[in-house]
C-alpha cells in the first residue's frame, strides 16, 4: 500500500479499502451476471446486492452460483457459509461456459501488477532485482479474456503499474485499440476499470487508461508520481464518492475486524 | 463360500499410496478447489518419500506447496500455487526460484483450460477448444495450449490437450465400500477429474452401507467401478473444510503462512505435523479434540429428501 493509505482513516470515517469495495461495488448494475472473486471483490458484491444491485447474480469458479450473498465474512469462495443456501452448486465448467458464452457481465480481479493497456500479471513479478514467482492465473485469465467487462483492484504503487507488464497472465488491450480481436479475443470484451488506493482509472477508445477520479484527499500530483507511465487525466477529472453509510454499514457488518478492508 | 467377500478396496491410507501412487506419477488433488483437499493423502505421500510427481490440479491452495517443500514433486500442471487466505506459497516460490529442495518444472494453465483438458479426457478426445488464454503469456508458455484456426468459423481457437492423470485422489463425504460416493457443496473439477484419471482413490469421512450411496443416484459423483481404493479417513481433510462435516481451518492456514516463509520453519513444520507422525489418527490427535471440535457443524442444514418412487 501507498503510504498515505495509512493514514488518516479516523478523520476521514472509512479505510481505502472501503472506498475501494465501494467503488468497486457502484461498478455492478441490477440484474447482471457478475463474477465474483474473493477479498475486496466479495464485500463489493454484497455492498451492490445490498443497495443498488438486488438482482445482481454472483458466479463463483469453483462452480457456484449466489444470488443472495454469504452473511459470514468468507476466506474463500468455498468456504461452507457460501455453499449454503446457495443458487447452484455445480461445477467449474459450468460456470466458465457462461462465461464463454459471453453471458456474463463483469468481472472483479486482482493482480501484482497492471500495465497501461489494462494488461495483468500475477505470474512473475520483479523486485529487488529477483524474479519472483506469483500464484499464476486461476481463473483470472479465463475472466480477462471473456468477460464483457473486467474491473481491477490493486494497490497504487508505482512498481505496480507499470508501462509494460513482464508476463501477461490475464490480457487487457494488449498493446492498444483493436489488438484484442487480433488475438481472436470476443468483442465486446476487455477491462473497464482500474480501481486502486489512490482513484479509478478507465480506458480510452484507444485501450489506454486514463486516471478518471482521485480519491478525496489525494492529489493528482500523488497518483502521476505512484504510475509508472505518464499517465493520462481525464479532461473532467472528479473525485471518487465517499462510501456511503449504508455501503459501510453492509461491509462492516460482515467484517467488523477490517480482515479485507484494512 | 456363502458370505460375500470383504471388499478389496478398502484399505488404510498407507496401504492406498502404496499401491497406487508410486513415483513418478501424475496425480490430480484438489480437484474441489478450496473444499475438500486430500491433505491426509498428501501427507502420506510425504511419509512414503514419493519423488518425481507430476501434480494436478486447478489450486491446491497449501497441499502442492507442502509436496513441493517436502521433495516430492518434479513438475506442477496448475492454474494457481499459493495460499487462499494468506498470499504466496513459500516452497513453491524456494523450488521454481532457487531449486530448493529440488528444480520444479511449472506448466502454467488457467481454472478454464485446466478444466477442458480434464473435460477431454473425460470425453476421450486429444483436445477440446475455447477462446480462453488467447492474447495470453499461458498460451505462449504451456506447450498444452495450441492455437489454431476453427474448421467451421473464421475464428482463432485455443486447442487445450487433454490430460490424463494417473491417478485422482478426491475426498468425499460418503461412499460404500466400492467406492460409489456421494459429494455435494463445492464441485470444481471433480467430476471431469475422476473420469480423466486412469484410477481414483476416494478419501471419505464416511463409509456407508450401499443402500445408502444408491438412494440418491444424482448425488453419487463417483461411480465405485472406477475407483481403485477406498480409504475410510474422517478429518482427511483439515485444514480445508468439507460441507456438513466440518469448517475451514483459517488459523491453520494463515500460521503455516508465516512458518514457511523461511526454509527452516518448513523443516520444521514439517517434522511435526507429518513425518514424526505415524497415520491421520495421529494428526488428529495432536490437533486435539478441542480444536476439531470447534470446526465441527453448528447448525445442521440438511436437504428435503428426494422421491425416487414410482
Amino acid at each position: 500500500m501507498a503510504s498515505t493509505t495509512d493514514s488518516g482513516n479516523e478523520a476521514r470515517g472509512y479505510s481505502y479499502g472501503e472506498l475501494m469495495v465501494a467503488a468497486a461495488a457502484r461498478e455492478v448494475a441490477d440484474h447482471e451476471l457478475v463474477f465474483v472473486g474473493m477479498r475486496l471483490p466479495m464485500l463489493a458484491f454484497l455492498v451492490a446486492r445490498r443497495t443498488h444491485a438486488t438482482s445482481a447474480v454472483g458466479l463463483f469458479e469453483n462452480g457456484l452460483i449466489r444470488e443472495t450473498p454469504s452473511t459470514e465474512l468468507l476466506y474463500t469462495m468455498a468456504d461452507p457459509p457460501n455453499l449454503l443456501h446457495a443458487t447452484q452448486c455445480g461445477q467449474m465448467s459450468d460456470v466458465m461456459g457462461l462465461l464463454q458464452q459471453g453471458r456474463v457481465d463483469l468481472g472483479f480481479l486482482g493482480a501484482a501488477e497492471v500495465d497501461r493497456f489494462g494488461n495483468l500479471n500475477t505470474t512473475w513479478g520483479y523486485r529487488h532485482k529477483e524474479m519472483q514467482r506469483l500464484p499464476g492465473s486461476g481463473g483470472a485469465c479465463d475472466i480477462a479474456c471473456l468477460a464483457r467487462r473486467t474491473v481491477v483492484l490493486l494497490a497504487h504503487e508505482r512498481g505496480r503499474l507499470c508501462e509494460r507488464v513482464g508476463y501477461i497472465t490475464s490480457p487487457g488491450y494488449g498493446i492498444g485499440n483493436g489488438w484484442r480481436r487480433s488475438q481472436g479475443l470476443p468483442q465486446n470484451s476487455g477491462p473497464s476499470a482500474i480501481i486502486t488506493t489512490l482513484g479509478v482509472l478507465r480506458f480510452g477508445s484507444d485501450g489506454e487508461a486514463y486516471l478518471a477520479s482521485v480519491h478525496p484527499g489525494i492529489s493528482v500530483e500523488e497518483v502521476l508520481a505512484n504510475t509508472g507511465w505518464t499517465l493520462r487525466v481525464a479532461d473532467e477529472l472528479t473525485e471518487t464518492p465517499a462510501p456511503t453509510d449504508a455501503e459501510l454499514d453492509v461491509m462492516r457488518a460482515i467484517d467488523p475486524n477490517h480482515f479485507w478492508t484494512r | 463360500m456363502t458370505a460375500a467377500a470383504p471388499s478389496s478396496k478398502l484399505m488404510t491410507m498407507r496401504e492406498a499410496i502404496a499401491q497406487h501412487v508410486p513415483s513418478g506419477s501424475m496425480v490430480l488433488m484438489g480437484a474441489q478447489m478450496e473444499q475438500m483437499i486430500p491433505f491426509a493423502a498428501g501427507h502420506e505421500i510425504i511419509r512414503q518419500s514419493r519423488r518425481d510427481l507430476t501434480l494436478v490440479g486447478p489450486i491446491s491452495d497449501i497441499l502442492f506447496d507442502q509436496l513441493i517443500g517436502a521433495g516430492c514433486a518434479s513438475r506442477v500442471m496448475a492454474a494457481w500455487i499459493g495460499n487462499v487466505s494468506a498470499g504466496v506459497a513459500y516452497c513453491f516460490r524456494r523450488a521454481v526460484e532457487q531449486g530448493i529442495p529440488r528444480r520444479l518444472e511449472t506448466v502454467d494453465y488457467s481454472n478454464f483450460t485446466m478444466a477442458m483438458a480434464l473435460h477431454a479426457a473425460a470425453l476421450g478426445v486429444p483436445f477440446l477448444p475455447t477462446y480462453s488464454t488467447l492474447g495470453s503469456d499461458l498460451l505462449k508458455k504451456n506447450g498444452n495450449l495450441r492455437e489454431f484456426s476453427s474448421p467451421v468459423s473464421e475464428e482463432k481457437l485455443v486447442a487445450v490437450r487433454a490430460l490424463r492423470p494417473d491417478v485422482a485422489i478426491i475426498h468425499v463425504q460418503r461412499a460404500d465400500a466400492d467406492g460409489n460416493a456421494h459429494i455435494w457443496g463445492s464441485l470444481g473439477v471433480a467430476v471431469d477429474g475422476i473420469r480423466a484419471a486412469r484410477k481414483t482413490i476416494v478419501v471419505a469421512e464416511e463409509i456407508v452401507a450401499p443402500n445408502v450411496i444408491a438412494s440418491d443416484p444424482n448425488r453419487t459423483l463417483v461411480p465405485g467401478f472406477l475407483v481403485a481404493a477406498v480409504v475410510h479417513e474422517p478429518g482427511g481433510a483439515h485444514p480445508s473444510p468439507v460441507q456438513g462435516y466440518y469448517g475451514r481451518d483459517h488459523a491453520c492456514f494463515s500460521q503455516y503462512h508465516e512458518q514457511t516463509r523461511r526454509l527452516e520453519g518448513f523443516e520444521d513444520w514439517l517434522t511435526h505435523w507429518v513425518v514424526q507422525l505415524a497415520d491421520r489418527a495421529a494428526y488428529r490427535k495432536q490437533l486435539g479434540s478441542a480444536r476439531l471440535q470447534g470446526l465441527a457443524v453448528k447448525n445442521h442444514a440438511f436437504s428435503a429428501p428426494a422421491d425416487f418412487g414410482y
